[in-house]
């Protein structure tokens, strides 16, 4: 099946129009109908993936406007595939676990449109394509938050779509501005992203457009000093809202850098390392701390996100298949498990519509099968090993001592503070006596939630023990993306910084 | 003995992925009837229609003159343009469920499951050049369509049902026996081995008549299903019992099927110049169009009317199989790709009137006296309904006259000129009757002595298909020539 990404993309947005003839009170069998057919497509996408190359597979590519460049130009590789499959996973889980009674049809088809985005921001290889996916992705969250969120909602997502939409313009500048000189060079206009990795440029235009396309990374990552609007999204947004922000719409920032930033401006990239390195140290180290002060624990899962996706920049900035790999890597445990957080702090927001840490105490003995979830969750958020945040961590990590060690052990301190902040929600919330009387009878996870929240635990033991089957492939195309990268690299820094070796992540592990 | 190895490549699993997807959405609403029950119809209805809308997109992207699963499946432009029908035929009847009033068999997940597996059967048939396989699609199909059909659940839908299905039974025992003495003759079921052993034996004395009784076998089976006189008896009855929109139905898909099976079979003996085939068929077609034009006239009940008028539409595209020209072929589906929608809109229309108590005569659903001044009571409808007559009747501009036009340009191809004048004064007949029912809507007074005419059923769903299904009949001018360009692409492509 040659058009299967054609299909990922427009099957929900058709089943979404469908969508519109069910019934409001069959919907949630709807869309769990149409995400697992969803979700099993993905799947078929990683059976038939040829795991032996590291080339951009099940291309497609038909004109759109033919005179400016652009084309419908799709591809799948190793970095982008278990994204894919890891949206249309959280989408699934999302809509299984939804407990929103008012206006649950305009949520579900709503999430469907999303998973449009989502997936066809992963899967473009023609940059306008992507920004158009990109802008795309901002509509249906905007209308969650809004919609379905807590008391300051509107605030919240406003200023999420103001911030990012503010983000992506700077980047489109950055990206007409390329273009414009692709074509100055060579003469056609193309928006392609092959034709953009085969075109080198001065280290002085790439200095400006690298700035251009990370201010539009940046944002939404979120990297500091941009972060602000994340945890006012998260504190508003609904249970699922959250989940899907966090697991996938962030991850787009850091697959941007990946997919754009290092191949189109090795140079830039490489001279760039140390301020981009301070941020997210900064980062890591700042919102940790933030992130022990607050009260919510939905805050605290917020920061702990941002801290996490600190890690994942500088794996990104490593420059070399450890980093790099390890750092896509870490984008899908990451979203795995800050989604099950945010899923976990649902469950408890369902019965007791609070958050806030000192209401709860001891729910261990009301909410056993919880307490354990939870506790299996904190523990691959921390990055213990054999769970699925270890792999990602270490290599991230590892990949970038070889750049400098003084700043890796300033981002390990992330493994510390993580640990701190993440087992006192332990300590405060299930340890210890029930310290008010009305959560002795707390209901544990019914049906619904064990069947969104089981399948991610499995997910995390299994990659933790053996990531290789997801590893492999990522390794792949991380190699031949560093070999790209380290061919295009014009100065003597960025050639020798950008490290082609032997090694591969499996290996270093 | 050496284990039998099979190479997973050499199936060709991709031609059968329009069927594969129907198949996973029956099984689908099957699943999720059983993890769930009190799901709203409308669930079930979607997911149908979209299951067939994938199915649709996979029909279209599939490569031509291909094979697969075994060599058993055909995947070249004729069973392309069956499927597609097919499907979009489908896509068209199943939102029709959505009526404001409870309708029995649409309370039931199953109907929609059964629906599924009956277009996976009819698909069967149209990709299929295996005489087995398509027995087992035109069964699959079949038994499911006969429940489809009894589920209405009145008295004269299980008429209907038991009345199509001995006669569904009978019509596949001839389909068996000609299948058997065609096999007998050259060892296979496969119609390309088929042809060559024919072409082989030809010479061989004494070997005329049973080849000619084969087939002879094989037209009454299809006679049957496509309901050619003499083998026509059930038509009407089934599509009085049977709930408007499924007599729609039937008046199209069942029929596409069976055509494209037709063709396959009876393109071998017309290649190998068996006239007496060509004549037996041009001679059911011509006496099918002129005695159910004549029979059509004296209906009282428009739905009974329309099953007649369906009868004769059959037989004077059945002409098309006899010419075995690209044209001919062509103008089969160009005239069913366009009498779908209108023959569909037709019936939709009647299904908007229906109501299970309220009825306005004892004998029958739908007399021509309940559409007396039509047009005073709701006028778009009746604007509508009566452009969907004139289209019947072959009137230009509306989408039929087209395919009218088409056909008998084929036929005047070939050399037959005075069945090419049969048919064309045929038309003039037909157009009798369709009139009446637009003198009754347009012209007459309103008639109260039934009681009061309801629309109970009017709902969003069936606006939207009568709106698609007038669409395509009015706008028919501007789409005609790139319609038919692709039409004829695809059948020539598969060597008709």
């Amino acid at each position: 099946m040659s058009n299967i990404l054609t299909v990922l993309i427009f099957f929900p947005l058709i089943a979404g129009l469908f969508g519109f003839m069910v019934n409001q009170k069959s919907i949630r069998v709807y869309g769990i109908a149409v995400a697992t057919a969803e979700f099993l497509l993905s799947l078929w996408l990683w059976l038939s993936f040829d795991t032996g190359a590291s080339g951009m597979q099940f291309v497609e590519k038909l004109p759109l406007i033919p005179e400016f460049g652009i084309n419908y130009y799709l591809g799948v590789d190793g970095i982008s595939l278990f994204i894919v499959i890891m949206s249309t996973l959280m989408t699934l889980i999302g809509i299984v676990a939804l407990s929103i009674k008012e206006n649950i049809k305009n949520m579900i088809i709503t999430l469907l449109f999303l998973e449009v985005a989502m997936v066809g921001v992963f899967v473009s290889l023609d940059v306008i394509l992507f920004y158009i996916f990109w802008e795309f992705s901002l509509v249906p969250m905007l209308y969650i938050i809004g919609a379905w969120g807590g008391p300051k909602r509107l605030y919240a997502s406003v200023k999420f779509f103001i911030y990012t939409f503010a983000g992506s313009l700077v980047m489109l500048v950055g990206i007409l501005y390329m273009a414009y000189l692709y074509y100055s060079t060579t003469g056609v206009w193309s928006f392609s992203l092959t034709d953009w990795y085969a075109f080198i440029l001065p280290m002085s235009v790439q200095k400006y457009l690298f700035w251009a396309f990370f201010l539009g990374f940046a944002i939404k990552v979120p990297m500091f000093p941009f972060h602000t609007w994340l945890p006012y999204a998260h504190g508003q947004a609904p249970t699922v809202g959250s989940v899907i922000l966090a697991a996938v719409l962030l991850k787009m920032g850091t697959y941007g850098f990946v997919r754009f930033s290092l191949p189109l401006f090795p140079d830039a990239s490489v001279a760039y390392i140390v301020p981009v390195a301070i941020i997210s140290i900064i980062m890591i180290i700042y919102t940790a701390m933030v992130a022990y002060a607050q009260k919510d624990i939905k805050q605290v899962i917020a920061y702990s996100s941002i801290s996490h996706m600190g890690v994942i920049v500088l794996g990104t900035f490593a420059m070399n298949v450890e980093g790099i790999a390890g750092s896509v890597f870490l984008m899908l445990s990451h979203g795995i498990v800050s989604g099950a957080l945010f899923l976990l702090v649902g469950v408890i927001y369902d019965r007791k519509h609070t958050k806030m840490m000192d209401q709860f105490g001891g729910l261990a003995l009301s909410m056993p099968t919880y307490a354990t979830i939870f506790g299996i969750m904190t523990m691959a958020a921390v990055g213990l090993p054999l769970t699925i945040g270890f792999v990602g961590e270490y290599l991230s990590l590892a990949g970038f001592y070889k750049v400098s060690p003084i700043m890796t052990i300033l981002a390990g301190t992330s493994i510390i503070l993580g640990a701190v902040y993440m087992l006192s929600i332990l300590k405060k919330t299930f340890f210890g006596p029930i310290t008010h009387e009305e959560n002795k009878h707390l209901p544990d996870l019914n049906g619904k939630e064990l069947w969104a929240l089981v399948p991610l635990v499995a997910i995390v033991v299994w990659l933790g023990v053996y990531p290789k089957p997801v590893l492999g492939p990522i390794d792949k195309s991380t190699k031949a993306l560093v070999q790209l990268m380290n061919e295009k690299a014009q100065t003597d820094l960025a050639k020798q910084t950008i490290l082609v070796s032997k090694n591969s992540a499996k290996e270093a592990k | 003995m050496a284990p039998i190895t099979i190479d997973f490549a050499s199936l060709n699993l991709m031609t059968l992925s329009p069927m594969l997807v129907i198949l996973l959405g029956a099984l689908a609403i099957l699943v999720i009837d059983l993890l769930k029950s009190d799901l709203d119809k409308t669930l079930y209805v979607t997911l149908t229609v979209l299951t067939l809308f994938i199915a649709l997109g996979a029909t279209l992207s599939l490569n031509i003159n291909e094979r697969g699963l075994f060599d058993t499946i055909l995947i070249d432009g004729v069973s392309v343009l069956g499927q597609a029908i097919i499907i979009i035929a489908s896509m068209l009847f199943i939102p029709l469920a959505l009526t404001k009033r409870r309708f029995h068999e649409f309370s039931y997940p199953e109907f929609f499951s059964l629906f599924l597996f009956m277009v996976f059967g009819f698909q069967f048939m149209a990709a299929s050049d295996n005489l087995i396989l398509i027995f087992v699609g035109l069964e699959t199909a079949s038994l499911a369509l006969y429940t489809l059909i009894a589920m209405h659940n009145t008295k004269l839908a299980h008429e209907a049902a038991i009345k199509y299905f001995t006669m569904g039974a009978l019509a596949s025992g001839f389909f068996a026996m000609g299948a058997a003495v065609i096999y007998g003759l050259t060892g296979s079921v496969e119609m390309n081995t088929i042809a060559k052993v024919f072409q082989d034996r030809l010479g061989d004395a004494g070997i005329l008549i049973p080849l000619i009784g084969g087939a002879l076998l094989m037209i009454v089976a299809v006679g049957f299903k496509v309901s050619l006189i003499p083998f026509h008896m059930w038509t009407p009855d089934t599509y009085e019992g049977a709930s408007a929109p499924m007599a729609g139905y039937m008046s199209i898909v069942p029929k596409m099927a069976m055509m494209v099976v037709a063709m396959r079979l009876f393109g071998i003996y017309l290649e190998l110049d068996i006239e007496i085939v060509r004549d037996v068929i041009i001679v059911l077609s011509v006496v099918t169009t002129t005695l159910a034009n004549m029979m059509a006239l004296v209906q009282e009940d428009v739905k009974r009317m329309l099953a007649y008028s369906s009868i004769s539409h059959a037989g004077f595209i059945m002409i098309a199989i006899a010419l075995d020209t690209t044209k001919g072929y062509s103008s089969l589906f160009l005239y069913y790709g366009l009498f779908m929608f209108t023959n569909l809109g037709a019936f939709t229309v009647l299904w908007v009137s229906r109501h299970k108590y309220n009825i306005h005569d004892e004998r029958f659903h739908h007399p021509y006296s309940k559409f007396a001044g039509m047009i005073h009571r709701s006028p778009i409808s009746a604007i509508i309904m009566a452009i969907f007559m004139l289209s019947l009747a072959g009137v230009p501009p509306f989408s039929l006259f087209w395919g009218k036009l088409y056909v008998l340009s084929a036929i005047v191809d070939s050399g037959w000129y005075v069945v090419a004048l049969i048919m064309a004064l045929n038309s003039a007949i037909a157009v009798y009757y369709y009139l009446k029912l637009v003198v009754y809507m347009f012209l007459k007074p309103e008639d109260l002595s039934g009681g009061k005419v309801v629309y109970a059923n009017r709902a969003l769903s069936l606006e939207v298909v009568i709106g698609i299904a007038a669409f395509v009949t009015v706008t028919s001018i501007f789409y005609i020539d790139p319609l038919l360009s692709f039409i004829t692409n695809l059948v020539g492509a598969s060597g008709y």
